[in-house]
């Protein structure tokens, strides 16, 4: 067959392919003026930078409201993780600057008007927020740095770009303290005591300031870790059941292969036993099921399907046990199912079949059990000797608990026995509207 | 094998059935077209997908007598080759095959348009029982399947009302029709059973795959809510 490259099926429509068209808000890393923001803004809704900024500008006229929205964007916004070059051509640098200076004019216009809140924020809060700028800003580079290098070191020092990103955030700091200190001085008229506490107070809230950008990293960082965390003990629950059961069956597998009994015996053994892993009411799968809901490992379900798998495995044949509905045990249940279990033996040993079929239901009045094959057969009134199991352990054993049991065999054409349990309890004691058939599975 | 069924239905059929087979482990492909090419001589397997998008192509073209669907696949699964060829070929008969367990997954390919339900532990000569069943009109029941059944449509308590008799409740013929083939029995070991017919037996279980594909009783099953599959 030649390849041809047109030839074979194109892909699989990607479901998620529209969410390409608006990249998420994020603030850029390249071809920025201060920290990306409002390139970011504008990637997202996809208009120009220009629009943004003067957008931010006008706002800053409005109680200085452009600042405050540029700051937090700043510190929610998480920088881009995919290096795109953009390129700050010097016009547009120099009309960002502008832009810039129209902000702060617009602040102080609004100040001298006699707006107090923006007098605060172009005075000496101006002061502090370009401090606490410089050092996020270093911060910004400082996280860049991390991902291009790959490194993974935790949360690194505040300076960890070299001697003059260290002298940037001291001189930042130096801002943040200085505006934070004016502000203090300026606006109120203190006692010394209240004065210390103040400065106390204002000290942490500088260092608090300053340390935005690595408790927001930090945080992140924290939630990454933890996901990583489940995911990879997922991963290594899994490996580590897969080796446990299959891989070990596999191998015995091949060392026994020249006996086919045997190995149809491991290879059932190990369906059922991945099955229930999967499909259980316990099971891997179904990990996403309500919560709350009893699983009814002790009930009635589970105990054919366990009686079923020991047959399976102690006689080489197949049960496939049926279930519909669900109870708890109680005595006469008990009962039932060693009773049923016996059937199962019994046809194991005499009906030379590979498969037998047993079905249960739960009615609300009465439990029947059908086990069926499709063997030789018998005549149950010439009940040869070694018969003696079903007449003693099957039909005694029902007769005690007010159950009963009805044989159908001949010649040839099979056995069925119909083993049949009243329960007279109410039905609030049964566990719930448990829905449940299964076949083949549970130990 | 010696003590399979002998169930074939009445009238043989003189062209063989052609067969695509869909399912994405090659291995297991490839083990069910020896099995069926060299036992069954009224089979043929004319094609096989391991994709979703493979298999819906590949039927338009071929247009096959029966597929045989595995629930389980990436992008899907059956369901989802039902979803995009059931309303186009209507005259394709489609029949699930699985080693899945869970009865959400067995009812969920069931109500999207599959006649039948068997697992892959099936000999080859009764899986070709099912084929020709299901191409000559028939459901096609294994015993785990009508369990499932009886459970959805089950009266127990705190069960929501039926909304439509008419869809929402089996009549007491249909339950015992499925009970017997829940314990194993074949149709015409029912028939004889119930002293009816193996063709009425047929239209029974017809209606109770009717039933189970158009009734909302499957979305009132806890099973299927829990998973939320509706």
């Amino acid at each position: 067959m030649t390849t041809v490259p047109e030839a074979t099926p194109p892909p699989a429509p990607q479901p998620s392919a529209p969410a390409a068209g608006t990249p998420p808000l994020a603030r850029r890393r390249s071809g920025r003026f201060l920290a990306g923001v409002a390139g970011g803004v504008a990637d997202h809704l996809g208009v120009n930078v220009l629009w943004v900024r003067t957008a931010f500008v006008l706002l800053t006229g409005v109680s200085g409201a452009g600042v405050l929205a540029y700051g937090l964007l700043w510190i929610f916004l998480q920088q881009e993780q995919t290096d795109v070059v953009r390129p700050l051509r010097r016009a547009e640098r120099q009309q960002a600057m502008g832009l810039a200076a129209l902000g702060i004019g617009a602040g102080l216009a609004a100040a001298a008007v006699g707006n107090t809140v923006v007098g605060w924020v172009v005075g000496p809060l101006g002061v502090a927020a370009v401090g606490a700028a410089v050092v996020w800003r270093e911060a910004d580079e400082t996280q860049r740095r991390r991902w291009t290098a790959g490194a993974r070191s935790g949360v690194t020092g505040i300076a960890g770009g070299g001697r003059t990103a260290l002298l940037r955030v001291i001189a930042g700091a130096v801002f943040v303290a200085s505006g934070i200190g004016v502000f203090l001085i300026g606006n109120l008229d203190l006692s010394q005591v209240q004065f210390g506490l103040l400065a106390v107070f204002a000290t942490l809230l500088g260092v608090g300031v300053l340390t935005v950008p690595w408790w927001v990293r930090l945080m992140r960082e924290l939630g990454e870790e933890r996901r990583e965390r489940i995911v990879e003990a997922e991963r290594a629950e899994i490996a580590a059941h897969l080796h446990d059961s299959v891989l070990q069956t596999l191998a015995l597998i091949q060392r026994q292969s020249d006996q086919p009994r045997e190995v149809l015996r491991l290879a059932r053994g190990q369906e059922r036993e991945l099955r229930h892993w999967l499909y259980g009411p316990t099971g891997y799968g179904r990990s996403a099921r309500a919560s709350g809901e009893p699983t009814l490992d002790s009930g009635l379900a589970a105990a054919i399907t366990a009686a079923a798998a020991e047959v399976e495995d102690t006689y080489a044949i197949n049960v496939r046990p049926v279930v519909v509905g669900d109870r708890r045990l109680d005595d006469g249940l008990r009962a039932l199912v060693l009773a049923a279990r016996e059937a199962m033996v019994n046809a194991a040993k005499h009906a030379k079949v590979d498969e037998v079929s047993a079905y249960v239901e739960v009615e609300p009045s009465e439990v029947h059990v059908f086990v069926r094959d499709r063997g030789v057969g018998f005549d149950p009134d010439a009940v040869p000797d070694d018969r003696h199991g079903l007449a003693d352990s099957v039909h005694g054993r029902m007769r005690r608990h007010g159950g009963a049991v009805r044989l159908r065999s001949a010649p040839g054409e099979g056995t069925e026995v119909h083993l049949s349990m009243p329960v007279d309890e109410p039905a609030d004691t049964e566990p719930g509207p448990e829905a449940r058939a299964q076949e083949e599975a549970t130990p | 094998m010696t003590d399979t069924p002998d169930e074939t239905p009445g009238a043989p059929v003189p062209a063989p059935i052609r067969v695509f087979l869909v399912d994405d482990h090659g291995l297991f492909r490839s083990g069910v077209r020896a099995e069926l090419d060299r036992h069954v001589p009224d089979v043929t397997v004319v094609g096989e997908a391991g994709s979703v998008d493979e298999a819906v192509a590949a039927i338009r073209h071929l247009r096959p007598d029966v597929v045989l669907l595995d629930v389980h696949m990436p992008d899907g699964g059956g369901a989802e080759v039902l979803r995009q060829l059931r309303p186009e070929l209507p005259d394709v008969v489609f029949l699930a095959l699985s080693v899945s367990d869970a009865a959400e997954d067995v009812i969920a390919v069931i109500r999207a348009g599959a006649r039948g339900y068997v697992t892959k532990t099936i000999s080859g000569s009764e899986l070709a029982d099912a084929v020709r069943r299901v191409r000559s009109g028939d459901a096609v029941f294994s015993p785990r399947l009508a369990g499932f059944v009886l459970d959805v449509f089950s009266e127990r308590p705190g069960a929501a009302p039926p909304g439509d008799p008419e869809l929402d409740l089996l009549t007491r013929r249909e339950r015992d029709v499925l009970r017997l083939l829940a314990r194993g029995y074949a149709y015409k070991e029912i028939a004889g059973e119930l002293f009816i017919s193996v063709k009425t037996v047929e239209t029974h279980v017809s209606s109770v795959l009717r039933k189970t594909q158009l009734s909302n009783r499957y979305e009132l099953s806890r099973w299927a809510s829990d998973r939320r599959l509706v």
